[in-house]
């Protein structure tokens, strides 16, 4: 494997920045620019750059789309939310409709989000591509087909002109799929979700959205360590505050950044990455929740630093 | 981990020593839910004194949780004090600034919380 490319990174539905949070930033930059001088492109570059991500940049708004590269040509992708549309277009964009591919894709389970993006998933009409789509879900096929059936979409499934394949993964199982060992984990959601655990070549990523986590279980605990365990990366839904993650959205079926740091600094984890934001936070905040997670992990750490990231669409991580 | 707790007028006192952490939680859960029952009774509430936690993981948050519910359901109070600036920092990455009330010292949370623990302790002892 050689890096990860975040497509969709929001949690529960896609959002949007709006006219006004626009209208803020470039208020803010241009009451800066006033002090500057910016004489030269590469003086306005550098400007821009130190406006912070919250101002010169977003974390975007698509639901849960990652892809994973490997030393192969087939596609590996992890979801099919909102992010899947903008992916496929640039897959379309690269080979055309006369170079048929391969699409590995992975799903975490079958709520709306994870799913929305199918329907606008260009390489599934195009004849020759090949979708193989793995997940834990005995309904998986089911699910992506009901949501093409009228009144919910007017294009009905049968439209899609790909070789479409599904695979139920046994989770603990270890599966060899595209040169990758799969591991899949079931985990605590609405309806059941599964992480995966891609290993290749000595590089370790582990995909592991939608999962609450039962503190007072210490099995519970030891399940993830052990799945998580070296892990170059993990992607981790760290959609709630701790406090918030344990009282009122308890049993929302979602994790806090404060358990990713503790499960990936028992793991040994070398990178961990936040995803699956909470639609009501706007950039600032999410920034504020990444600063915090890096302080946590500063201040608890007792063996090798836990690089911390967040997930934003876009975000390229090398593995 | 050593769990030591006191009355003090109608409030109840817990002092954890050491890390709450994955290895130490079932006790200080074990030790924390008996008293919430008393605590929610006749007493006004229950004070956290953490001067001696160094470290304090989620799985120690939560029984602060569940201390937080049991006792506001029935009109207590719950608080935190002389945390050391670590443990601070860990509550307020954590969020938990609504669960529970913080101050800088147990006899601070005592006066604030309860006229009558107030009234029980020394003169000397009370905070200025």
């Amino acid at each position: 494997m050689k890096r990860v490319r975040f497509w969709g990174t929001r949690g529960s539905l896609p959002v949007a920045l709006t006219a006004t949070e626009l209208r803020a930033r470039l208020v803010t930059a241009v009451k800066g620019a006033r002090a500057a001088t910016l004489a030269t492109e590469e003086a306005v570059e550098s400007y821009v750059d130190g406006l912070g991500f919250p101002v010169a940049g977003t974390f975007g708004g698509h639901t849960s789309c990652v892809q994973i590269e490997t030393h192969s040509s087939h596609y590996v992708l992890c979801d099919l939310g909102s992010g899947a549309r903008p992916f496929g277009q640039a897959a379309m964009a690269r080979h055309g409709f006369a170079s048929p591919q391969t699409y590995h894709i992975f799903m975490s389970h079958l709520h709306w989000d994870h799913i929305m993006g199918l329907p606008f998933f260009t390489p599934a009409y195009i004849p020759g591509n090949r979708l193989r789509i793995y997940g834990g879900h005995s309904e998986l096929e089911a699910a992506l087909r009901r949501q093409m059936e009228p009144p919910s979409f007017p294009v009905p499934f049968s439209y899609f002109k790909a070789d479409i394949e599904f695979f139920h993964l046994v989770p603990g199982s270890r599966h060899e799929i595209n040169g990758m060992t799969v591991t899949a984990l079931r985990q605590r959601h609405g309806g059941d979700s599964y992480g995966y655990r891609f290993e290749q070549d000595g590089r370790t990523v582990v995909y592991s959205t939608d999962s609450e986590h039962t503190l007072a279980d210490p099995a519970d605990t030891k399940r993830f360590v052990e799945f998580f365990g070296g892990a170059d990366l993990v992607i981790f839904d760290g959609m709630y505050s701790l406090a918030d993650a344990i009282s009122v959205k308890a049993d929302w079926g979602h994790s806090s950044n404060v358990v990713g740091v503790e499960l990936c600094q028992l793991a040994g984890v070398e990178h961990l990455c936040l995803f699956h934001h909470e639609p009501a936070y706007d950039d600032a905040t999410i920034a504020r929740v990444l600063d915090d997670t890096r302080r946590l992990e500063e201040i608890t750490r007792a063996g090798h630093a836990l690089r911390i990231s967040a997930a934003y669409d876009g975000l390229e991580i090398e593995l | 981990m050593e769990i030591t707790n006191r009355v003090s007028g109608d409030m109840i006192v817990v002092a954890p020593t050491g890390r709450v952490d994955h290895a130490t939680a079932a006790d200080f859960e074990r030790a924390v839910v008996p008293l919430l029952e008393a605590a929610g009774g006749p007493r006004a509430g229950l004070v956290f004194d953490l001067e001696r936690v160094t470290y304090i993981s989620s799985v120690g948050l939560r029984v602060l949780m569940i201390a937080s519910k049991a006792l506001r359901a029935r009109g207590a109070r719950i608080a935190v004090a002389a945390m050391q600036p670590v443990v601070a920092e860990i509550l307020e990455i954590c969020r938990f600034g609504a669960v529970v009330e913080v101050f800088t010292t147990v006899d601070a949370a005592l006066d604030a919380m309860s006229p009558a623990a107030a009234a029980s302790r020394p003169l000397a002892t009370k905070a200025p």
